[in-house]
């Protein structure tokens, strides 16, 4: 069993918590001037996404999580799981509707996903950076106004929803920036 | 490291000149007062005892030594000034570097600044007001508060520290959102948890002494007699940071003997390096130690609060991830 001892923490190290994957979000060295060290860490649980704070004494001796990071391509979604592949080897995972989360919105096929495993299970599914989706629904454009002023709603082919300026069109290609749901720019076909 | 290891220093320009500035202010202060400003040596033969310091060690090889002999970096000036004390220096303070292992973090480098001054005929109130006006000086902190540590414990935390027992602790940081496995039999310990992670993040801005330690974390504090007995030892935190510790100070040899050898065998327990304890301190007891009071003060975290940072790196040149 790998563990890593508290002098090793920091921020993205994956441990286990109570049977859990978590990951270390914050690490602090807590010591007064006389007495017992510790390290304070935020973390959080890779299962469930939460986040809770955990005391440890420095110098102990936590469990290693087996959680890797993988590039994987997306396939598809059977209705019940999301397929991806790893382009080397073409080996394939399903990874549930939980673990994709919120990647689902901006993923219709084909791209390339950052898939985290955990015992070799697809544990989180984190999109490209930039997704490039059509819209499907909006209020007709207003033609002319590019000024970027006042926008709207813009229903994507993922089913994604995202606030875009008054000019665009159903049928229009977007760029999207899938960390804050942003609307980037008209992708060229 | 990688051929990309950053050269420049992590601390503002602005923040060195300020540490400069403070540095002339604190001597100012001191010669004001008539009191003398000294070095001793950071190479000592002997080692803090302390289970919970850890002393880089390092190797003298030469002359008075042909076989070399192992040497310690001082974690604290404290016993080699101590030993200038008994030798009838009256008043000292000096501003040095001390080192302690292992400590790193937003508020620690294991290499430091410490100012420290020993006062004859003051005890550690009298100190109090001393330290108070330096602090006052240097960060204008106004008036500053003076809790004992039961009523610290009990204005922040709810809880006695002289009659909590382990479910009440565990009750006390669970309730703070505080999740640590206790060890039942280190009352200690739960107390330290209590104050870093309970009451220093409640305690506000501001100066604040607090005074009247549980015994067990006496160091070289004198005792009070009394139920429970408390040591003569104080803290003072400004702005929640823990910035000065002081003592009323031990001098019965005997007495200190016995503390370091508490110490050593603690030690052997948590199976840690056995360490010479220092023989000259004792012998400068032994000799007469005038009745004194004497603090350490860490001058970094004083520049922090100077200079309204909240890590260390922006007030030191080299912190140790660039030293």
């Amino acid at each position: 069993m790998a563990t890593y001892s508290t002098n090793e923490f920091k921020s993205g190290l994956k441990i286990m918590i109570d049977n859990d994957p978590c990951t270390i979000v914050e690490n602090e060295f807590v010591k007064p001037g006389k007495g017992q060290a510790f390290n304070r860490v935020k973390i959080r649980n890779l299962k469930t996404g939460r986040v809770v704070e955990r005391t440890f004494k420095s110098n102990e001796s936590v469990e290693a999580a087996d959680v890797m990071d993988t590039e994987m391509q997306y396939l598809y979604n059977d209705g019940e799981f999301y397929h991806f592949m790893v382009p080397d080897t073409f080996e394939q995972y399903a990874a549930t509707k939980e673990a994709v989360g919120e990647a689902a919105q901006w993923i219709k096929g084909e791209e390339m996903c950052t898939v985290t495993l955990w015992d070799n299970v697809p544990l989180a599914v984190t999109p490209p950076n930039f997704a490039i989706l059509e819209v499907t629904d909006t209020d007709p454009g207003v033609r002319g106004d590019t000024s970027g002023g006042g926008g709207k709603p813009a229903t994507l082919e993922t089913g994604a929803v995202v606030r875009v300026p008054l000019f665009i069109d159903v049928g229009d290609v977007l760029k999207v920036d899938t960390r804050t749901g942003e609307y980037v720019s008209r992708a060229k076909e | 490291m990688s051929e990309t290891r950053d050269w420049r220093p992590s601390a503002a320009l602005e923040n060195l000149k300020l540490r400069a500035r403070i540095l002339a202010e604190i001597r100012a202060f001191f010669s004001a007062r008539g009191v003398l400003e000294v070095e001793t040596p950071l190479l000592s033969a002997a080692a803090a005892t302390d289970p919970y310091l850890d002393s880089f060690r390092t190797r003298y090889l030469g002359p008075h030594a042909p076989h070399g002999r192992d040497c310690y970096l001082q974690t604290s000036p404290e016993f080699a000034m101590k030993r200038l004390l008994a030798a009838g220096s009256g008043p000292i303070f000096q501003i040095c570097k001390a080192f302690r292992n292992g400590e790193a973090g937003r508020k620690h480098n294991p290499e430091f600044t410490l100012l420290e001054w020993y006062r004859p005929g003051f005890d550690h109130h009298a100190l109090m007001d001393e330290v108070e006006a330096l602090v006052e000086a240097l960060l204008a902190t106004g008036p500053a508060r003076r809790l004992s540590y039961r009523e610290l414990f009990l204005e922040h935390a709810g809880v006695d520290p002289f009659a909590i027992d382990a479910t009440q602790a565990g009750d006390c940081l669970q309730a703070h959102g505080v999740n640590a496995a206790l060890d039942e039999a280190a009352p200690d310990e739960w107390l330290i948890l209590i104050l870093t992670h309970v009451i220093e993040p409640r305690m506000g801005k501001g100066a604040l002494f607090v005074y009247d330690f549980p015994a067990s974390q006496a160091m070289l504090a004198r005792l009070s007699p009394g139920e429970p007995p408390l040591a003569q030892r104080f803290e003072l935190y400004v702005d929640g940071v823990e910035l000065a510790n002081g003592f009323h100070e031990l001098n019965d040899a005997e007495e200190q003997r016995r503390r370091f050898e508490q110490e050593l065998r603690q030690r052997y327990r948590q199976g840690l390096a056995a360490l010479p304890l220092d023989e000259a301190l004792i012998g400068a007891l032994a000799h007469g130690l005038p009745d004194c009071a004497g603090v350490a003060l860490g001058v970094d975290r004083l520049l922090m609060l100077a200079a309204g940072v909240d890590t260390i790196a922006d007030v030191l040149g080299f912190p140790i991830d660039r030293c």
